[in-house]
């Protein structure tokens, strides 16, 4: 399904333009992060690029049809939504969906609740999690598909040190098992972390699209200089 | 098991719809007729003596004569010698058949108002009633009792259209009505039969009554099958046997509440 | 005052004493009514979860009719179905009229718009919840209406209660189709009417009473089935 392209990317909210004119490539294997300042548009951008918002200007095209797409792509959303649900259904829903048997859903389940440490709490409703075990949650039943694309807005932005650690483990390992990963944070240390190359975005608009170390090094664009040094970009 | 529970839910009345083992008649009577109680009476009499199981609608004269017209029932027993003679002069009708009598009587309250207990004659009564103003409850609902309510003014030439507040049109069967003239103390024509029922008394006493203008004859009238052939006439024709035989005739004349006789059988019979 | 204390009295007595025609139009008032509740609830609910669902070009007009219909005097309903069932109407070959049949058809058409109109409500609520997630889960349609109806099945539940107290204090439109036949079409609405009619006022309201009796048990025992009320499920 790669590359994914957007080209001339334009969305617009109630006549309001909040994202573009944008083209960027994606690449198999990447682990591409989104960094910018909060209203920047970032979850807009990956809205559209997922294709759930509609854009009002440019095409993005991955290489097959978009039925096929939507089938391979999975994506965490900042607040996790969950299904009124145990936190077994929540997780197995994806696989639900798809028809899986049922021998090969208490498997995969039984799996990933133990990576997610939820395996006190299996049958429990899923809205009585906290925040942190939602998310873990949530990123489990994107992955329990094994996705080739992932999309994640801001996924660890209200969350403390050990579910960041978690969850960022997660991903790395589910990068190296070859998913594809776009995501987005305002949080210059994880992007750090775990970016193999980092779109900076501001305004709407991309302002450069570099590999991590050399944007850290030697970012192009003015205002990610400044983002990065800690000033308030606007 | 919900699903279950569920589909045999729906399915079990369309099954009962139609579960009656004996044959079935559909025979609409007038409120006047049922409300005397004595339906109870011949109803379960009919099914043991002819095997004969009748399905009761108990409803206003015109909606009677109504349903006899669409052909949704096979028999109406209804008490408005007139229009029952233009419904089978129209061919609703096969023939109508007289069964039975009683009388009318004037309802009133205890205290008498127009003091129609010393009048001599209905038309004197009612005269009076007018004359005080005194409130009259009108069944104004084209029954059988309407009707004759309506003659009886027409007698002394008056016209119910030009009445004042008094006259109070309330379009409902005798017993609302009835309940109506026992909550406000009125006066109101009744049936002998659905008074003498009536369990709500209150005020109320017969003020006035036994003239002959007052007698209150009930038919029998099966359905043409002419007009509708899905009609059961042989089932009619069985129940009008019946209906006019001397069975029918001990039963009706010797139904009684509180000792009083209600009804006269006076079938001619062949 | 004295009448409703001799309709407790009788209402007690009557139940106390299992009197057989009590029984008869008891159960005879909870088959119509069920059966009603049941067909309306296939067609309602699916309805509901259409209408929350999909958007189409009528919708608008349909929720709004729906909500119009909720007014619909139940004897208007009776009339039409009278003459439509009746001898000289349509349908008069199909023998309904006067039969506990026409009777459901009658409550059915009257509770429908109800069931529909609150299940409308919060389906629509949830899907909103839900929107983003399903979507991205590339679910198809079927698979979205079938995840509220399962997630909403407790508000789902007091919609169809609201139809069926709707449909057990019935009695214009079912007195007309049914005919208030004894031992055939009277159920305790009818029976009430009968009895008013005949100005005995204990009797009706010990009928009454019985009615209100059976709706509380029946709402109680739903609840209590469905375990609406345990520990942290609100």
């Amino acid at each position: 399904m790669f590359p994914l392209i957007a080209e001339n990317l334009v969305v617009e909210v109630k006549g309001k333009r909040i994202v573009g004119p944008i083209g960027l490539e994606l690449s198999k294997g990447d682990i591409a992060v989104i960094l910018g300042p909060n209203g920047s548009g970032k979850t807009t951008l990956l809205k559209s690029l997922h294709g759930i918002t509609k854009t009002k200007h440019g095409a993005i095209t991955w290489s097959c049809s978009k039925s096929e797409s939507m089938a391979k792509q999975m994506f965490v959303f900042q607040s996790p939504v969950m299904l009124r649900r145990s936190v077994f259904e929540n997780l197995t829903y994806p696989l639900m969906l798809r028809k899986t048997p049922k021998a090969e859903i208490n498997r995969l389940a039984a799996e990933w609740i133990s990576k997610i440490s939820l395996k006190e709490v299996m049958h429990v409703s899923a809205t009585r999690l906290s925040g942190g075990e939602k998310q873990k949650l949530a990123l489990a039943r994107a992955l329990i598909t094994k996705p080739e694309m992932l999309f994640l807005d801001e996924p660890t932005a209200s969350l403390d040190g050990k579910t960041t650690i978690a969850i960022e483990k997660l991903l790395k390992n589910c990068a190296e098992n070859g998913t594809t990963i776009m995501m987005s944070t305002h949080d210059i240390g994880q992007a750090k972390r775990l970016a193999k190359n980092i779109l900076f975005l501001n305004k709407g608009k991309l302002e450069s699209t570099q590999p991590a170390k050399t944007f850290f090094l030697e970012p192009i664009s003015h205002n990610a200089r400044r983002f990065i040094a800690g000033d308030i970009v606007e | 098991m919900i699903k279950l529970l569920k589909l045999i839910l729906i399915t079990y009345p369309l099954f009962c719809a139609n579960a009656s083992f004996s044959d079935s008649v559909k025979l609409a009577v007038t409120t006047s007729f049922n409300n005397s109680g004595l339906s109870d009476v011949l109803l379960p009499k009919i099914e043991s003596d002819i095997g004969l199981n009748i399905k009761l609608l108990v409803v206003g004269t015109g909606q009677a004569m109504r349903l006899g017209a669409a052909g949704d029932v096979d028999a109406i027993i209804v008490h408005s010698p007139i229009t029952e003679e233009h419904f089978v002069a129209n061919g609703y009708g096969s023939h109508r058949r007289e069964i039975m009598y009683n009388d009318y009587v004037i309802i009133g309250p205890r205290w008498d108002p127009a003091n129609i207990r010393s009048s001599e004659s209905v038309q004197q009564a009612f005269k009076s009633i007018n004359r005080n103003s005194a409130t009259f409850i009108s069944r104004g609902d084209d029954s059988g009792t309407h009707k004759m309510e309506v003659k009886l003014w027409d007698l002394s030439n008056f016209n119910p259209e030009d009445f004042g507040d008094w006259y109070k049109s309330v379009g409902s069967g005798m017993g609302a009505s009835l309940n109506i003239s026992a909550s406000i103390g009125a006066y109101i024509l009744s049936d002998r039969a659905s008074w003498l029922n009536f369990k709500n008394k209150s005020d109320l006493e017969i003020l006035f009554s036994d003239d002959k203008l007052l007698l209150n004859q009930y038919s029998f009238i099966p359905i043409n099958p002419i007009r509708h052939d899905h009609v059961e006439s042989k089932l009619a024709e069985e129940l009008e046997n019946w209906l006019t035989s001397d069975t029918a005739k001990s039963l009706i004349n010797g139904y009684e509440i509180g000792g009083q006789a209600l009804f006269k059988f006076n079938a001619k019979q062949e | 005052m004295y009448d409703i204390w001799e309709g407790i009295i009788q209402a007690f007595q009557l139940v106390y004493t299992l009197n057989p025609d009590l029984i008869e139009i008891s159960i005879r008032s909870l088959k119509v009514t069920l059966s009603a509740l049941a067909v309306s609830s296939i067609i309602a609910l699916p309805l509901a979860a259409i209408l929350a669902v999909r958007r189409f070009k009528f919708r608008r007009i349909i929720i709004a009719l729906l909500n119009a219909l909720m007014g619909l005097p139940p004897v208007v309903v009776g009339l039409l179905v009278y003459i439509l069932l009746s001898r000289s109407g349509p349908f008069g070959i199909l023998d309904l009229l006067y039969t506990t049949t026409a009777m459901v058809i009658a409550q059915t058409i009257i509770i429908t718009p109800l069931i529909t109109s609150i299940a409308h409500q919060s389906l629509r609520e949830l899907w909103s919840e839900y929107h983003d997630l399903l979507i991205s889960m590339n679910t198809s349609h079927l698979q979205r209406i079938k995840t509220l109806l399962w997630d909403a099945r407790r508000a789902l539940l007091t919609a169809s209660l609201a139809g069926f107290g709707r449909g057990i204090g019935e009695v214009g439109a079912i007195m007309i189709v049914g005919g208030n036949i004894d031992h055939a079409t009277r159920v305790l609405t009818t029976a009430v009417a009968l009895e008013t009619s005949k100005g005995d006022f204990a009797l009706a309201l010990a009928l009454g009473f019985v009615l209100i009796l059976i709706a509380v048990a029946l709402n109680l025992g739903t609840h209590w089935l469905s375990k609406t009320e345990s520990e942290g499920r609100w």
